[in-house]
């Protein structure tokens, strides 16, 4: 193997350079497309629920069942589309889907209550819309053995149903993320998104553009070495890379809110990590696409099934088992677990060494047989 | 007729081919190729498409390993040391490139850092490089936005920027307007006078004229190597020039009757090559007034290089087809 010569790789560098930020277009795709990406993912992928349309079937017709029902009401997350005494009309609301949830409030329902009986409500919700349905039931369940609680409470009886029958008051709370906001769990993994996107795209498309154009001929004619070609083509990209983590960070933390309780250093090591994987498969792919579109189409081949398998959009936990161990090899996936540990934990490289070390790997096997198909494809 | 000229150089050979060949699965692209080309020469690959040039030249510059066989350029081992064949030579391709969303002095800067130019030469071979493509004061202009023409002259230069012993142009001037073709040429013969090697792959006939030696490929063979009036003086039949109102139907009915060996449209008339010119013009007079084409003459011509060339590639069994 020939020396790797300095000067080469600068004007490789100093070349990829000019033609990344020449271009307007360009510019736009690097800096501003993975700002407006988190945006999107900051406002659109919401998977709190806010103002849902329910149903209120009050048969029990009591003060304390129209407590019930303002209880739901002033926590914001339900909001009554519509009342019956006449369970009927439940049922035909939800079919017209006018709304998703629905509250059956039975007769004897106060007295029940008073009386320390077991108090019955029924919460009906349209499984068709089944994200929101299981939240709006994890809610729905928690406000009334709150209500149950309190009334048991002021009345000085114990309240069966809820936990409290047995003496234990028993409080489910989310750590690092009391709210159980979405956003802080999706913001920051946008990241991960984001800087894979970025790193795929512009080295795959820029040497599959140089085959295509014929000017990766050109320079396999001068003493370029295969390896310096791959290091000019890489270096500027992952500068963009860490200068988009910066930028997204930024808008994550500063406008979305997003507390950043890790350190810094964490965060830019595991980006570093991470983009190497990136750039090792943008690479890879370039080397299996002969024109900029063959690249394009590969690329997505491989990103989408990357996001998904990650976890970013669903749980990894609830993934088929084949899944989940497939979900192992997704460089994505080790991203987010320590993007969202270093934002919500403050989580430091110690506490996630194998997820560091999962992506060091991954790295290193990646750019290693990047490296080989490349010479191989190229010289 | 190849082998039996290349003893005549006293020199040591610049590229010198044995037997190279280059396989694709069952397909034979370049098959047992031998030639050896001296200092200061011109020398010309000839051929329709798929004969094969460009597969032997990406073999000689070390894009491309042969399946057998061996080549020397500038005195190095194309397989053995590619790197030192790759210092040695310029090369220029058919498609153009050159960085389009460069400009003109970036590119050259580019390449003169890739040759490792020394400072001191840098700037001199760029503005020498400025000067041959006719663009001096025009280095900042981007590349994308030249006519063709400007394009290949600072290709062209570009790739003789570090000062190589031998160029090699893949179908430099494909797609270039006379004039500009013409300049190009001029460019050569300049570079050649000084030293230059350069091997041409071309399928312009007036191009081959400017070589000093050709080699005729077809099927990935050599067919036929020699000067280019030398291959002219080789052909022994009588070429027709006929001249009818209508060329095209002419040449297809004259291609196929007896005596007549070959009829091709060279410009507006027809070439035919005859066995025996006295007979080929009675027989050419019957056929074409039967078919009511108006013949307005009929002249015995010395044969073009492309008169060579269709006897050349018919006799070595045909074009390849596809």
């Amino acid at each position: 193997m020939r020396r790797l010569s300095r000067r080469h790789v600068v004007e490789m560098v100093r070349k990829e350079r000019r033609q990344l930020f020449r271009d307007p277009r360009t510019r736009l795709v690097m800096f501003v497309a993975p700002v407006i990406q988190l945006v999107m993912f900051g406002y659109a992928v919401n998977t709190d629920i806010r103002d849902t349309a329910m149903f209120v079937v009050d048969r029990d017709r009591t003060p304390v069942s129209r407590l019930l029902v303002e209880a739901f009401e002033t926590t914001g997350r339900f909001r009554v589309e519509g009342a019956s005494t006449d369970a009927a009309d439940l049922g035909r609301s939800l079919d017209r889907g006018s709304a998703i949830v629905g509250i059956e409030i039975p007769s004897g329902f106060a007295a029940d209550l008073a009386a320390g009986r077991p108090a019955r409500v029924q919460i009906l919700v349209d499984g068709t819309q089944s994200n929101t349905a299981t939240i709006a039931l994890g809610y729905a369940g928690r406000i009334v053995q709150a209500f149950a609680l309190d009334r048991a409470e002021s009345d000085g009886i114990p309240a069966s149903g809820g936990s409290a029958a047995a003496g234990i008051d028993l409080r489910a709370r989310a750590w690092y993320n009391p709210a159980l906001q979405s956003r802080m769990y999706n913001v920051p993994a946008v990241i991960g998104v984001v800087l894979l996107l970025m790193c795929l795209l512009l080295t795959a498309l820029a040497v599959a553009r140089e085959r295509e154009v014929g000017t990766l001929e050109q320079l396999m004619v001068t003493p370029l070495t295969p390896t310096e070609l791959m290091l000019g083509k890489t270096i500027p990209v992952a500068v963009v890379g860490m200068i988009d983590l910066a930028l997204v960070t930024g808008v994550a933390v500063f406008w979305f809110r997003v507390p950043f309780r890790g350190s810094v250093l964490a965060l830019i090591v595991a980006a570093l990590l991470y983009i190497l994987a990136g750039l090792a498969l943008g690479l890879l792919i370039s080397t299996v696409s002969r024109t900029q579109q063959e690249a394009f189409l590969t690329m997505f081949l491989f990103i989408l099934p990357a996001v998904i398998l990650a976890g970013f959009l669903y749980p990894v936990e609830t993934m088929p088992a084949f899944f989940r161990w497939l979900s192992l090899l997704d460089p994505v996936r080790h991203f987010l677990v320590i993007v969202r540990a270093i934002f919500l934990k403050g989580e430091g490289i110690a506490g996630l060494w194998a997820q560091y070390a999962t992506l060091l790997a991954m790295a290193v096997a990646a750019l290693s047989f990047a490296v080989a198909r490349f010479r191989r494809t190229i010289a | 007729m190849a082998e039996a000229d290349l003893g005549v150089h006293p020199s040591e050979p610049v590229i010198d081919a044995d037997e190279l060949t280059r396989r694709f699965g069952d397909f034979v692209a370049v098959d047992g190729l031998s030639f050896a080309v001296r200092s200061g020469e011109i020398f010309g690959f000839l051929g329709p498409n798929g004969a094969g040039k460009t597969t032997a030249i990406r073999m000689l510059i070390g894009l491309l390993e042969p399946s057998s066989g061996s080549a020397r350029v500038a005195g190095h081992d194309v397989r053995r040391e590619p790197d030192a064949v790759k210092r040695s030579i310029g090369y220029m391709s058919q498609l153009f490139s050159l960085y389009s969303d460069l400009t003109v002095r970036e590119n050259l800067e580019l390449f003169a850092g890739l040759y490792d130019l020394p400072a001191d030469r840098r700037e001199d071979r760029i503005r020498w490089a400025l000067g041959t493509a006719g663009l001096e004061g025009r280095g900042d202009q981007l590349t994308a936005t030249l006519p063709l023409g400007l394009k290949q002259r600072l290709a062209l230069g570009s790739a003789v920027l570090h000062e190589p012993p031998v160029l090699f142009l893949d179908e430099p001037t494909s797609g270039v307007d006379p004039v500009a073709r013409r300049t190009f040429w001029d460019l050569i013969s300049d570079l050649a006078a000084a030293g230059t090697t350069v091997l041409v792959t071309t399928h312009y006939m007036e191009e081959a004229e400017h070589c000093h030696r050709l080699a005729l490929m077809n099927r990935g063979r050599l067919v036929a190597l020699d000067a280019p009036s030398a291959l002219e003086a080789s052909l022994h039949s009588p070429i027709l020039e006929i001249r009818t109102n209508d060329p095209t139907r002419a040449a297809a009915l004259l291609a196929g009757i007896e005596g007549i060996e070959d009829a091709t449209m060279v410009g507006r008339s027809v070439h035919a090559m005859v066995a025996d010119e006295p007979t080929a013009r009675v027989r050419i007079a019957e056929v074409l007034e039967r078919e009511g084409i108006d013949l307005r003459s009929v002249d015995r011509v010395r044969p073009t290089l492309e008169d060579v060339f269709v006897s050349v590639v018919r006799r070595s069994g045909g074009v390849v087809e596809g």
